[in-house]
């Protein structure tokens, strides 16, 4: 008996130190620092979809799903207009390897003779390390119907 | 977007994120990685280095966007201490990274300079903390993401250090999408 209060003590302890904690954590100016309230004219939805449906009727399926993907796994090194951690990409379909102006490229680029063909963008993102051995570039898209997405993107944004 | 009843619980989810954060960013960082001498081929080896140095490079703009952000005068003090934070975690996995690519034979690369990652992330076009909040979202998904696909080209040694980070940047990412009222994915494997 004496040790079940004991406990039952101890846990009610316990449960008011974390209410404590998160009482104290939940200080107003951070609430309200990081509760970012929808900006209405910026993020109307309504907007957004027409902008949106836009670029879709414009382009096929597979690019707007492309280009969902491209933000998301190749969007931390690359974009369509600045070098980055990875060359820029507008107009990469077609073009030769590793010619991108401004760009440090590994030797392994510098040196591989390969247009940006379909194929070869294809073979490049299932494993760039075996298309071009000793490339800085490591991500691998495993999923082919994912490399065919990507790639209508690129093209989508190729002259 | 943002339904309010479910407010209260992110708020305090975020409220509390700060000071344990911290502690984490600690851990990652004095506890250290230390790589044995891969038994590798010279090939193997470079190929590392060369995969390495491009996570050091987008280590290195994702430190210099947390500056640029803490510093545009965007931000209220409460999220400035937050990216400070979370830039702690980038500066730890940065220094990891030189750590490694040093241990074998490679040199590691250098930061560039803070023009160009002002360019390269296009700040110019950042007009409030919801821009900068989304610009900081897109960068660390897109790290998890990149960490994650790396692995299969990077050497046995640094499988567990790259997942690591790519759990740092989910971390992050879960923050940033929470603040921004982003739903819950509900699909599972979200990164990857
Ligand atoms: C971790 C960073 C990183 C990620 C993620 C990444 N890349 Fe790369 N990418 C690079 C680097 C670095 C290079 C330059 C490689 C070299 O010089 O060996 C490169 C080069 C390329 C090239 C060759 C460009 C040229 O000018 O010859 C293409 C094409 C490419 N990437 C496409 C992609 C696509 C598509 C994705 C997403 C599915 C992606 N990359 C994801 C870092 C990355």
């Amino acid at each position: 008996m004496k040790t079940t209060t004991g406990i039952a003590f101890a846990l009610i302890a316990i449960v008011t130190t974390i209410g404590g904690l998160l009482l104290a954590n939940s200080h107003p100016s951070m609430q309200n620092a990081l509760h970012v309230p929808g900006n209405a004219e910026k993020t109307d939805p309504s907007i957004k979809s027409s902008a949106l449906s836009v670029t879709l009727a414009a382009t096929s399926d597979q690019a707007a799903i492309g280009e969902k993907l491209y933000q998301m796994k190749c969007g931390a090194c690359h974009s369509l207009d600045k070098n980055r951690i990875g060359p820029r990409h507008r107009n990469i379909v077609g073009k030769q390897a590793g010619t991108v102006t401004g760009f440090k490229y590994s030797n392994a680029l510098k040196r591989l003779k390969a247009q940006w063909t379909d194929e070869n963008l294809d073979a490049w993102l299932e494993n760039p390390g075996k298309f071009a051995p000793g490339t800085s570039m490591g991500f691998r898209v495993k999923k082919a119907n994912e490399r065919k997405a990507i790639i209508a993107y690129l093209k989508s944004v190729s002259k | 977007m943002t339904t309010e009843t479910t407010m209260p619980t992110r708020r305090n989810f975020i409220g509390g994120a700060g000071k344990t954060l911290s502690l984490a960013g600690l851990a990652m960082i004095s506890g250290g990685c230390s790589y044995a001498a891969a038994p590798n081929s010279a090939s193997a080896t470079s190929q590392d280095v060369e995969i390495l140095n491009a996570a050091i490079a987008l280590e290195h703009e994702g430190i210099a966007a947390y500056q640029i952000a803490a510093t545009s005068g965007l931000l209220q003090p409460a999220v400035v201490d937050i990216g400070v934070t979370f830039q702690g975690h980038h500066k730890g996995h940065r220094d990891a990274l030189i750590k490694a690519v040093e241990q074998l034979g490679g040199t590691p690369v250098e930061e560039q300079s803070q023009d160009h990652y002002i360019d390269a992330l296009d700040i110019a076009s950042l007009k409030n903390q919801e821009d900068v909040l989304r610009l900081a979202l897109k960068l660390e998904r897109g790290a998890a993401n990149a960490y994650l696909g790396l692995i299969p080209s990077l050497g046995n040694d640094f499988h567990q250090v790259a997942a690591q980070m790519a759990g740092d940047e989910a971390f992050h990412a879960a923050i940033l999408g929470n603040a921004l009222g982003e739903p819950i994915p509900k699909t599972p494997l979200m990164f990857g």
